[in-house]
Formats: structure tokens, C-alpha cells, sequence
């Protein structure tokens, strides 16, 4: 069973060779942290995001492990070195087989 | 009567006028709730890179493209593209619509019931706040233009008799609060005005985006009173009542709020 | 499916403190809340030890931000940065962030590379009430650096779990 939601990233289209970016990445995902309770005393089962990651080209340039403690719709704010143009790609994975991603293309110069 | 006696009664009553004016003058200072929230929260609405409700209005915008019903017809089959047809819509609704007072979130099903011939959106469901979402963002910016008119006044004096009337077991009006002590602490919260501007609202509390409506039936349950139903009449006379007195304010949908 | 006891919000350490208030066992009301919170802070201690494995860890070069006060717990800026020239040869290869007042203290984890330009991060996070946050940065040289952070968490007015 594989679930996916809308995913958001935010790239800037160009950029200088060595220059440091700044990259955001949210995702739509209500992360049920597993604590929250039922009015009927019933407990809800967790449900997060549990990895995000981004690659470069390709080749990870940054990791996340995200925990109960991370808020819904995670937001994340990360630089990286623009090496070169070319493609930043985003995935999220989670539980109950939760799988998104989300695409950038920067031009390096 | 002395002449002394009668200056200083015109004194009295001018300086009671002056106090009047004042008091009118401040009592109506409008102030959106946005300028009670951090920073943090301040930017988080006015960044759609960081203003989870985005995902809304984006699945709005699909929305609006889904053919449906019987006539396989789509929002935009009658309306075309949201940006130009919607533009300004929010900021005039709750509105008398054919000799119904409609709220956006209403009119969205009215349509979705005798146009499209499909089935109405539950409210707070994701599709109607969607739905909501997309129009209300084609507002933004743009001030509350509701005005009293001889077709809603009757309804507006209505949604004027709930905001005054003291309710629930703690026996409080929203005058009470979001009147009188507008800018006072309730624990640790300022008391906002409660103008209904940036609806759709992403809510830190509810971890989601909701309704006007939801948030009326929260202050309802703060006072411990039986909340009014979700597209009741009483609701509508409200948001009327509600966005007639934050008329002039700009539209912020949609809105982060804690 | 909005009348939910949530943690991370005000309302089950309210409806807790009132319940308890009920029972008129205010002695033992203020003999066990502290003990909850002690667990909590043992919790996130030995969050520490298993991430530094009892390694020493320095007070200095982490910058941890959060709002001092903090409107609603559900949903708070955090950003954490670390002083680092990120060459290839010294650069922050993990920052840790561990709260002590969640039911579970590890909030995130974030891996870095000398790609990334520089250790600087920011998210959003759940508080579940006011707390000390620590942030542990691992470098590359296999040093441990720490910097932490205080917030009040405010309860919010009108919620819909009465």
C-alpha cells in the first residue's frame, strides 16, 4: 500500500558556482504522533514522516530522520553548495508505506 | 436657572460629548488578529513557501478543473479561471443570494447541488475547505466590502443579537471579550477583536485548516455553550453579522492563526 | 474527530491538573507532577548518552533558536546552527535535537555533508509544554558540541476539547 501527498519545494532557478542556496522542502502530512487519544480513550496509532532526504544530481547532499516531536505539514530549511546545474529532487518516506518527492532544476553558472 | 448653573452643564455635556467621540473613535480602531502573532507565526502566513494552507489552495485549484455530475460539468465550465471569476468574491460574502443568506462555504454547495447536480461537500471536509481555500485567496489583499443592505439587514441585526447576547455556562457575550477587552490577556492570549478576515485559517491548534464556523463553535465551547451546527442559519447571521464590522479590513486568506 | 486529547497541546496537562484538583489529592497532585516531569528529562538525558555513547560533550559553538514564548505548542519555529568552516576536512556531520519535555525526547535528526555550505537549520516542531531544548552537534573530527535553548509554552484560549 503506498500513500503519497503534495509535496512542496522551493529552489532558486539560478545560482553561482560555489554559491551557498538555501533550500525549502514542506510536505502535506498531518503527523500523527502516536500520543494523541480519542475522546473515547482509544489511541491513535502513530502515522509519520520518517526520512527525508535530498539529492543533488543524484548524489545526497543532505538527511533528516524526523520524529513525534516534528510538527504537521513538516517544513524543513537546509543550504547546500551550488556545484552545478542539474536537478534537486526531495523524497519523504514514512509510515504505512507513505513515499513522495518533489523536483527542482537549478542553473548553475 | 443661574447662569453658572447652565455653563457648567454645556460644559459637562460637551466634555461627555468629547469622551462619547473618543470612546466611539477607539471602539471602532479595527485591528486584524495578525498583528497579535509572533513573528514567526506573521511569516508563516505571509510566505506561501511556508504557509501550509498552499496545499489547500492547490487542491483547490484542482477541484475547480473536476468534472462532475450528471452534466459532467466542472467549476470551471461556468466560471473559467478562478483568478479572473472569483477575484474579490470572498470579501463580499456571507451575501443575500436569490433571497438566501448564503456563506461562501454555502453558495460553493449550493452550486455543487442544483449546477452541477452533485452530491454538497461536508464541512470542514477536505474538498469544501479546498474549495474555500482557492476562492478566498483571490481576495487577498482586497478590504471586506459587506455593507448593510435592505435585503440582509434583517439577518445582520440577527447575527448583531448573537455577538451581544451572553451564552453558555460561563453566561459571556463575544462583546463581552472581543469588545470590550479586546487587547486584555485571557491567561496567557491577548484577546483579538475576532474579525472573520483571513479565512480559511490554518489553525496551529487544530494542526489543519478549518472554517470560520469551525472557530465560532470553538469560542462557543470556550463559554461553555451549546455550539450552533455547521451551515445553521444562526451561523450565517453571524459570519454576516461578523464581516459587516470588519468591513474595510484586508482579506488574508488564507490566514495562520495559533 | 476534533475531540482529541492531545499531548503536544494544553488540554491534557489541563484536564490532568483538573482532574486532579477534583479528587482534592492536591499533596499527591504536587508530589507526582514533578515526577513526570523528572521522567521526562531522565528521558531525554539518556537520549543524549546513546547518541555522544557517553562521550564529553562541550558547552559552545551550537546556536539553538526558539521563541521565548511560544503562543500554541503545536506548531514552533526552531532553528539550530552550528559555528563550522564545512570543508571537506572539518565540517558538522550530525546535529541532534533532544527536548526535555516530550513524551518522546527526539525531536529530529539532521545529516550534513561538506556540500552543504553551512550547518544551519530550520523546522517546526511540537512542544508539549514549557522546556528546555538541546541541540548536540557531532563534528567530523568525532567531537561532541552542545547548545540549548529555554521556552514558556502558553496554554491557547477557546480550544475545542472542553
Amino acid at each position: 500500500m503506498s500513500k503519497t501527498s503534495r509535496t512542496s519545494i522551493t529552489v532558486p532557478a539560478t545560482a553561482k558556482k560555489g554559491s551557498i542556496i538555501e533550500i525549502r522542502a514542506i510536505a502535506q502530512h498531518d503527523m500523527e504522533s502516536g500520543f494523541r487519544y480519542t475522546e473515547a480513550g482509544k489511541l491513535i496509532p502513530r502515522e509519520i514522516i520518517r526520512v527525508f532526504t535530498c539529492t543533488y544530481n543524484q548524489v545526497e547532499v543532505f538527511k533528516a530522520d524526523f520524529y513525534p516531536g516534528i510538527g504537521a505539514n513538516p517544513l524543513i530549511i537546509f543550504t547546500t553548495i551550488a556545484s552545478e546545474s542539474g536537478t534537486i529532487e526531495c523524497k519523504w518516506v514514512g509510515d504505512d508505506g507513505y513515499e513522495a518527492a518533489s523536483q527542482a532544476r537549478i542553473t548553475v553558472s | 436657572m443661574s447662569k453658572k448653573y447652565l455653563l457648567s452643564n454645556v460644559a459637562l455635556i460637551f466634555l461627555a460629548a468629547i469622551a462619547c467621540v473618543s470612546a466611539y473613535g477607539a471602539s471602532i480602531q479595527k485591528q486584524s488578529s495578525y498583528e497579535l502573532m509572533s513573528s514567526e507565526n506573521k511569516a508563516m502566513q505571509d510566505d506561501s513557501s511556508l504557509n501550509p494552507a498552499m496545499f489547500w489552495v492547490n487542491d483547490g485549484q484542482t477541484l475547480w478543473q473536476e468534472k462532475l455530475g450528471p452534466k459532467n460539468v466542472s467549476c470551471a465550465s461556468c466560471h473559467g479561471d478562478v483568478k479572473k471569476s472569483m477575484r474579490g468574491v470572498a470579501a463580499q460574502f456571507p451575501k443575500v443570494i436569490k433571497g438566501k443568506l448564503q456563506t461562501l462555504e454555502s453558495q460553493i454547495n449550493t452550486c455543487r447541488v442544483n449546477t452541477q447536480e452533485a452530491p454538497k461537500l461536508a464541512y470542514e471536509s477536505k474538498d469544501l475547505l479546498a474549495l474555500t481555500a482557492v476562492i478566498a485567496i483571490q481576495s487577498k489583499g482586497m478590504p471586506i466590502t459587506v455593507k448593510k443592505t435592505a435585503d440582509n439587514a434583517s439577518y445582520l441585526n440577527q447575527g448583531q443579537d448573537w455577538f451581544n447576547k451572553r451564552m453558555g455556562q460561563l453566561n459571556l457575550s463575544c462583546a463581552q471579550c472581543h469588545e470590550d477587552r479586546a487587547g486584555l490577556r485571557l491567561g496567557g492570549s491577548l484577546i483579538p477583536q475576532g474579525h472573520p478576515n483571513a479565512y480559511p485559517i490554518y489553525r496551529l491548534e487544530w494542526q489543519t485548516l478549518g472554517s470560520v464556523q469551525r472557530r465560532l463553535r470553538n469560542c462557543m465551547s470556550g463559554v461553555r455553550a451549546q455550539h450552533f451546527e455547521y451551515g445553521s442559519p444562526e451561523m450565517a447571521q453571524l459570519e454576516l453579522f461578523l464581516m459587516w464590522r470588519a468591513r474595510g479590513l484586508p482579506m488574508e486568506s488564507p490566514g495562520v492563526r495559533p | 474527530m476534533n475531540n482529541l486529547i492531545n499531548p503536544f497541546s494544553s488540554n491534557t496537562r489541563r484536564s490532568f491538573l483538573s482532574r486532579l484538583g477534583q479528587l482534592s489529592l492536591a499533596t499527591i497532585g504536587s508530589w507526582l507532577a514533578p515526577k513526570i516531569a523528572f521522567a521526562k528529562k531522565q528521558d531525554a538525558d539518556e537520549a543524549i548518552q546513546k547518541i555522544t555513547g557517553g562521550a564529553l560533550v562541550k558547552d559552545g559553538r551550537v546556536t539553538l533558536v526558539i521563541p521565548p514564548l511560544v503562543e500554541n505548542g503545536n506548531l514552533v519555529v526552531l532553528k539550530v546552527g552550528v559555528q563550522s568552516p564545512m570543508t571537506a576536512n572539518d565540517y558538522v556531520k550530525a546535529i541532534y535535537v533532544v527536548a526535555e519535555g516530550n513524551p518522546f525526547p527526539n525531536i529530529f535528526t539532521a545529516y550534513l555533508t561538506p556540500r552543504s555550505g553551512t550547518a544551519n537549520i530550520t523546522t517546526r516542531v511540537r512542544l508539549a509544554d514549557s522546556q528546555t531544548v538541546w541541540a548536540i552537534a557531532q563534528m567530523s573530527d568525532g567531537s561532541f558540541w552542545r547548545g540549548s535553548a529555554e521556552t514558556l509554552v502558553t496554554l491557547a484560549a477557546c480550544t475545542e476539547v472542553v
